[in-house]
Formats: C-alpha cells, sequence, structure tokens
C-alpha cells in the first residue's frame, strides 16, 4: 500500500459537498433555483462517475470504512444545525432518511439477492402499525417498539415465504403485488385497525424526554422537535448503510450474488439458495419495517392511503434510479425523488406525471441508474494493482 | 339463497370473468412473444373506455350519438387507437429493453401505465372525476322469477367470449398467429425462417391493446360508468389470472379470468364487508403461487442452458 492509497479527503471533500447541497436544496425556495440543483445533481454525479472523481472518494471510503460513515454521519448533523429551526426541511429531510434504510432493505433484496418485491411499503407500513398499535396498548420503551416493528414486519414477511421461494421472476413480483393490495384493502376494512380514518400515534419519548418538544437553546432560538427526529433517522439510516455495506464484503453477500446471477451454479456450489433467499427477504423487511415505526411516531398519523400500491413503486424506482445493488445510488435517488415533487410546486399536479416520464427516460437511456454498482471488491484496493 | 339470486351472482361473475379474461389474454401474449409483462396493460383498458367516451361525444355533437350504431363506432374507434398505442408502445419503450433485466421493461410500463393514468386525470375534461359511460346497449329485461336476465349482459358476454375465441382462432389458424406462435417458442429460429420478429411482435401488442380496448368498453357498459384510475385494479387483476392460469397459455389466462370472477363473487357472497372480496382474492392467489408456482397450466419448462 503506497501512501496515496490512503487518503482521506476525497471522503471530506464529498460529504461537505453533499451536506451543502442538500441544505440548499432544502432551504431555497425559487422554483428555477430547485430545477438548477436537481439537474445540477444529476449531471454533477455523471460527470463526477466519467472523470473518475467519484471513483476516488469510493476507493477512500473503502479505505477508511469508519472513517466514511463517521464523516457522513458528521455531514448530516451539520445539516440538521443549519436547518434547526425549518420543521418542514427538516420533516423532509428525515423522511429522505427513512425512505434510504427502506430502500437499502430492499437493496439486499433485490441489488443483491435478486427477489423482486414490489411491496416494499407494505411492510413499512406493517412496522408503522405495529408501532401504532405496541405504543398505543402497552408500555414497551420506545426504541424496543421501533426494533419490534421491524421483527413484526420480518415475521409477516415470514408468510409469504413458502410461495416466495417456489416462484421465480415475474410470478414471484405477483405474490408481492398481491400481498401489497391485501395489506393495503385489509387495512381498510378493518375497524380495530381504524379502517381508513388510520390511527393516531403518539410521539416517541426516549429516556422521559419527548421527542415531540422543542428544544429551547435559550438566546441562540428553538431547534424544531424535528431535528430529533431527523437526528435518529440519519443514525437508523447510517446504520443500516454500514451494516449493508459491511454484507456486501462479506461472504454473505458473495452468496446473495451468486444466486442472484446463477441459482443454479450457485446451488451445484454448495451454496444452500433457499436460506439466502429467506435471509435476504426478511432482512429487507425487517429494514423496512424499523423505517415505517419511526415514520409512524414522527408523523403521529397513519392511514392506509400513505401505503398505495404507487408507494412501492416509488421505492423501485428510488433503487432503480440510484443503481441496483449500489446502496451509495440510493441516498441521491431518494433525495431526488422524495423532495423534488415536494419542492416544486409550480407543477405540483402535474408531478406524477413528469416523474413518470422522468424514470421512463431514465430507464430507456440510462438502465444501469445515476451510480451504476462497481464490480465487487474481493481484497480492499486490489482492483487499483 | 334461491336460485334466481345465486344466478344474478353466476351472471355478474360470469361478465366479471370475460372481462378479466380479455386483460389477461393480452397478458399471456405479451408474454408468450417477448417474455415481457407489461404492466401499462391496465391502464389501456382504461384508455381504450375513454377514448371509445370521447368519440361518443364526437358523435353526439354529428347527431348520431344512439344505438347500436354508435355503440359498433366508438368500439371500433377505441380498439384502433390502443391498438395503435399497443404497437407504438412496444415499437418505443419494449424492443429497446429487450437485453435489460426483466425489471426493468415492468418497472418502464408500470411508469407508462401512471403516465397513461395522470394524462387522462389531467387532460381529459373533468377528468378526476368518475364519468359516465352511455348506455348504447338495448335495455331490455327478462324477469325470469325473481332472475333479472338483462339483455345487455349477455351481449357483452356474447361479444367478449367471441373477441376470445377470434383471438384464439387467429393464433391458431391464420398465416400471422403461425408466425406468433413461431415468434414465441423461439425468436433465433423464427428470423432465420424469414418471420420478421419486430413486425410479429407490434402486431402482437397491437392486438393484446386491442382487446384491452374492447375490455375497457365492456366495463365501461356494464357499470355505465368509468374513471381513471379504474385499469389499475384491472391491470393487477389480469396479470394475476394470466399468472394463475400459467403465463404464456391462452387456455390458462381465460381459465384464470374466471377463476379470479368465481373468488371474487364467492368472497362477496361469503363476507358481510364488500371490501373484503378482494383481500379473498388475492390470498388465495397467494396461495396458489405456492401451491402451483408456474400456475395451473404449467408452463413448458424451460430449454435455455
Amino acid at each position: 500500500m503506497t501512501p496515496e492509497h490512503r487518503i482521506v479527503w476525497p471522503l471530506v471533500v464529498a460529504a461537505g459537498l453533499a451536506a451543502l447541497f442538500v441544505v440548499l436544496f432544502l432551504h431555497l425556495e425559487a422554483q428555477w433555483a430547485i430545477v438548477a440543483l436537481a439537474l445540477g445533481l444529476v449531471i454533477g454525479l455523471y460527470l463526477a462517475a466519467r472523470g473518475g472523481l467519484l471513483a476516488r472518494v469510493e476507493i477512500a471510503s473503502s479505505d477508511h470504512p469508519r472513517a466514511a460513515i463517521g464523516i457522513n454521519i458528521a455531514a448530516g448533523m451539520a445539516v440538521i444545525v443549519l436547518l434547526r429551526d425549518q420543521h418542514f426541511a427538516l420533516l423532509m429531510l428525515a423522511t429522505v432518511c427513512l425512505y434510504v434504510t427502506v430502500c437499502l432493505g430492499l437493496t439486499i433484496q433485490f441489488g443483491y439477492a435478486g427477489i423482486v418485491n414490489i411491496a416494499g411499503i407494505a411492510f413499512f407500513g406493517i412496522g408503522a402499525y405495529t408501532t401504532a398499535v405496541l405504543t398505543a396498548h402497552s408500555a414497551i420503551p420506545h426504541l424496543t417498539v421501533v426494533i419490534a416493528s421491524g421483527l413484526v414486519a420480518g415475521l409477516i414477511g415470514s408468510l409469504l415465504i413458502l410461495p416466495m421461494l417456489r416462484t421465480r421472476g415475474h410470478y414471484a413480483a405477483l405474490v408481492t403485488i398481491a400481498f401489497g393490495i391485501l395489506f393495503r384493502t385489509f387495512l381498510e376494512v378493518n375497524d380495530t385497525l381504524g379502517g381508513p380514518q388510520g390511527l393516531k400515534v403518539t410521539g416517541m419519548h426516549i429516556f422521559g424526554h419527548s421527542l415531540h418538544d422543542n428544544i429551547s437553546l435559550g438566546p441562540l432560538g428553538t431547534v424544531s422537535f424535528y431535528a430529533s427526529y431527523t437526528l435518529l433517522a440519519l443514525l437508523v439510516a447510517a446504520a443500516a448503510y454500514s451494516l449493508i455495506k459491511r454484507l456486501e464484503r462479506s461472504w454473505i453477500g458473495l452468496n446473495l450474488d451468486a444466486i442472484r446471477i446463477d441459482e443454479t451454479a450457485a446451488a451445484s456450489f454448495g451454496i444452500d439458495v433457499a436460506r439466502w433467499r429467506i435471509f435476504a427477504f426478511t432482512a429487507g423487511n425487517c429494514l423496512a419495517g424499523v423505517a415505517g415505526g419511526i415514520y409512524a411516531m414522527m408523523s403521529g398519523f397513519i392511514a392506509p392511503a400513505s401505503f398505495n400500491f404507487g408507494d412501492s413503486l416509488l421505492l423501485v424506482s428510488i433503487v432503480l434510479l440510484g443503481g441496483s445493488g449500489n446502496p451509495l445510488g440510493v441516498l441521491p435517488a431518494a433525495l431526488l425523488i422524495v423532495v423534488l415533487p415536494e419542492k416544486l410546486q409550480i407543477i405540483q399536479e402535474y408531478r406524477l406525471l413528469l416523474f413518470a416520464v422522468l424514470v421512463i427516460l431514465i430507464l430507456r437511456f440510462r438502465p444501469d441508474g445515476l451510480l451504476p454498482r462497481k464490480m465487487r471488491e474481493y481484497l480492499p484496493g486490489w482492483s487499483r494493482r | 339463497m334461491d336460485f334466481g339470486l345465486v344466478a344474478q351472482y353466476l351472471l355478474n361473475g360470469i361478465v366479471l370473468g370475460v372481462i378479466y379474461a380479455m386483460v389477461a389474454v393480452g397478458f399471456t401474449l405479451f408474454f408468450g412473444v417477448l417474455d415481457v409483462i407489461k404492466f401499462s396493460h391496465g391502464d389501456v383498458v382504461m384508455a381504450g373506455a375513454f377514448t371509445a367516451l370521447a368519440t361518443f361525444a364526437g358523435l353526439k355533437i354529428l347527431g348520431a350519438g344512439t344505438g347500436l350504431f354508435a355503440a359498433l363506432i366508438i368500439t371500433v374507434v377505441g380498439i384502433l387507437a390502443m391498438a395503435l398505442l399497443g404497437a407504438v408502445l412496444a415499437r418505443m419503450l419494449i424492443l429497446p429493453l429487450r437485453n435489460a433485466p426483466p425489471l426493468n421493461t415492468l418497472l418502464i410500463t408500470l411508469m407508462f401505465g401512471l403516465a397513461l393514468r395522470e394524462s387522462v386525470r389531467l387532460f381529459y375534461p373533468d377528468g378526476s372525476n368518475p364519468k359516465p359511460f352511455p348506455q348504447l346497449l338495448p335495455d331490455f329485461t327478462m324477469t325470469l322469477g325473481n332472475l333479472a336476465l338483462r339483455l345487455d349482459s349477455v351481449s357483452l358476454i356474447i361479444v367478449g367470449l367471441g373477441a376470445i375465441v377470434g383471438v384464439h382462432l387467429l393464433i391458431q389458424r391464420t398465416r400471422i398467429g403461425l408466425a406468433i406462435r413461431a415468434v414465441a417458442q423461439d425468436p433465433e429460429t423464427a428470423r432465420i425462417m424469414g418471420i420478421n420478429f419486430e413486425r410479429v411482435v407490434l402486431m402482437t401488442f397491437a392486438l393484446g391493446s386491442g382487446l384491452a380496448a374492447l375490455a375497457g368498453i365492456t366495463n365501461g357498459l356494464y357499470y355505465s360508468e368509468v374513471n381513471f384510475g379504474m385499469g389499475l385494479l384491472l391491470g393487477i387483476i389480469g396479470f394475476s389470472a394470466a399468472v394463475v392460469g400459467g403465463l404464456g397459455s391462452i387456455y390458462g389466462a381465460i381459465i384464470g379470468g374466471f377463476l379470479f370472477a368465481a373468488l371474487q363473487t364467492i368472497g362477496a357472497v361469503w363476507f358481510s364487508v364488500p371490501a373484503y372480496k378482494d383481500v379473498f382474492a388475492f390470498g388465495c392467489i397467494i396461495v396458489l403461487m405456492a401451491w402451483k408456482p408456474t400456475g395451473l397450466l404449467a408452463e413448458r419448462p424451460a430449454e435455455r442452458v
């Protein structure tokens, strides 16, 4: 290893630029500025990937995996500090973080293991409803409730394991689509779970502190209560990201890649295909459930209408737009897809249409997504020798 | 439960089954020739119904907006317009993605469906509200005991079944059908034999989309109402029907369509809450998929190495 392979600064620069971008994107109100920023993000990422700048960032982050997470969390906190009193901006940022978490779960499922799941929002919704029920009817500490939401999502997902194991491709897609619709209809007609009106959810309390209170800093002004949720969502997303990165590098990730690329070959090399499919499916659903639990507490209210088939499509679009199987790509994709429609009010009415056309164009002309997945690095830095 | 009520449910189920089967046949045709799932199919159904509705408005201005003649014209216009749309869609979005992962095709068509849905909602006059569909068929009702046999539903069943049989004959008995079957079996060999691959694919998409338009118009005539969101559920039901029957098999699609209608009808009779009928039907579909992973009429095993 020569010293030039150990440099950290590309990471710091990248995190700084990303933080600056997020602040501008969430803070600016002028419509032309939003459009310019969104275009700038897409073009900038494309040029950075072309010019090898992104590769340097990725090299630096694979040389310093711990520092990479730390620097990014620091950048995220800087964003929160800068936007501390803006409720709406922080709410969007927290939503982006939660969507990132769900999409990282989907990345395990179809980015790595090749399992098609078009019911992502249903598992998110299971997490949200579990949190609503548990906080209303029990005194379990709220952080435990969030973890329990993830587990319940994984558990209910295991109902689908048998059909998922026996089916492939389009057939498996149908199983999840049917489940998504079944879930939504079930919620709408089920009166104990609030029916179409939904449920109220109490805000989160951690160690006696309610996250629904604004934090007063005396002369420095007040901090929006969304800041604490955003911080929580950021930490959860960072934990999920670091988990996924490690998973990808490990032999588990290798097994998952093998069963995605060629199931028969994988099986003949002694990989237990069924076990890894179950693992990937359940792990992804658990992440979605955790994100759903936090979302329920943050928004304070959940209803079946928030868990539409269209929202599942949104999640799949984020993963594909970012580049299937590349966790890094999920971040800009989630930012664009979640925030852009909220900010561009001129086109509010036409946003779904424009958004659909955008995804069609991306799939047609750049199907690998914004940041295509790189070849696996079997040894750190081996591609540079 | 008396005979009349049972017969009423049966008749309703058969009309639904015909509509679902027409949608499912489209799915199975597209899957047969290109191994793709075209998820905008349900929205093509909706667009077909709205094209017919717009044509009807045009006819009314010309003073010809009544009776069977108008029904015929709006049906023909709807079918032709959707056939064209299907061919254009195949040419612009589906053929270029042939070598991409199947998920991309699924997603691009889903998004096209969303675009279609949104376009109707935004650009059709007052498109975001349900629109009444004209009652063009003779509303003659025959009463047998307490069964009200509506002549228009019977004629819808006859037309729908006729269309399905017609497509079946087209595929089994004609030259273009032979070409479609050849492409479905082995695109490379079909090309070597001098079959124009692209033309066959476009023809198939036109055929399936025309059938979808007919399904949409049938749906509109039966319920006397259309709305911009009706395609989503119809598309998913049609897809389920095709998959449960076994993708690539026309008989499977028909069986699947009627099976889904039967499940919905049973669900509607069984549960007091009507919305449970879809929960019941989709739950049964998931169980069926676990039991028969490639559908009731199993697909031929893949011969790819």
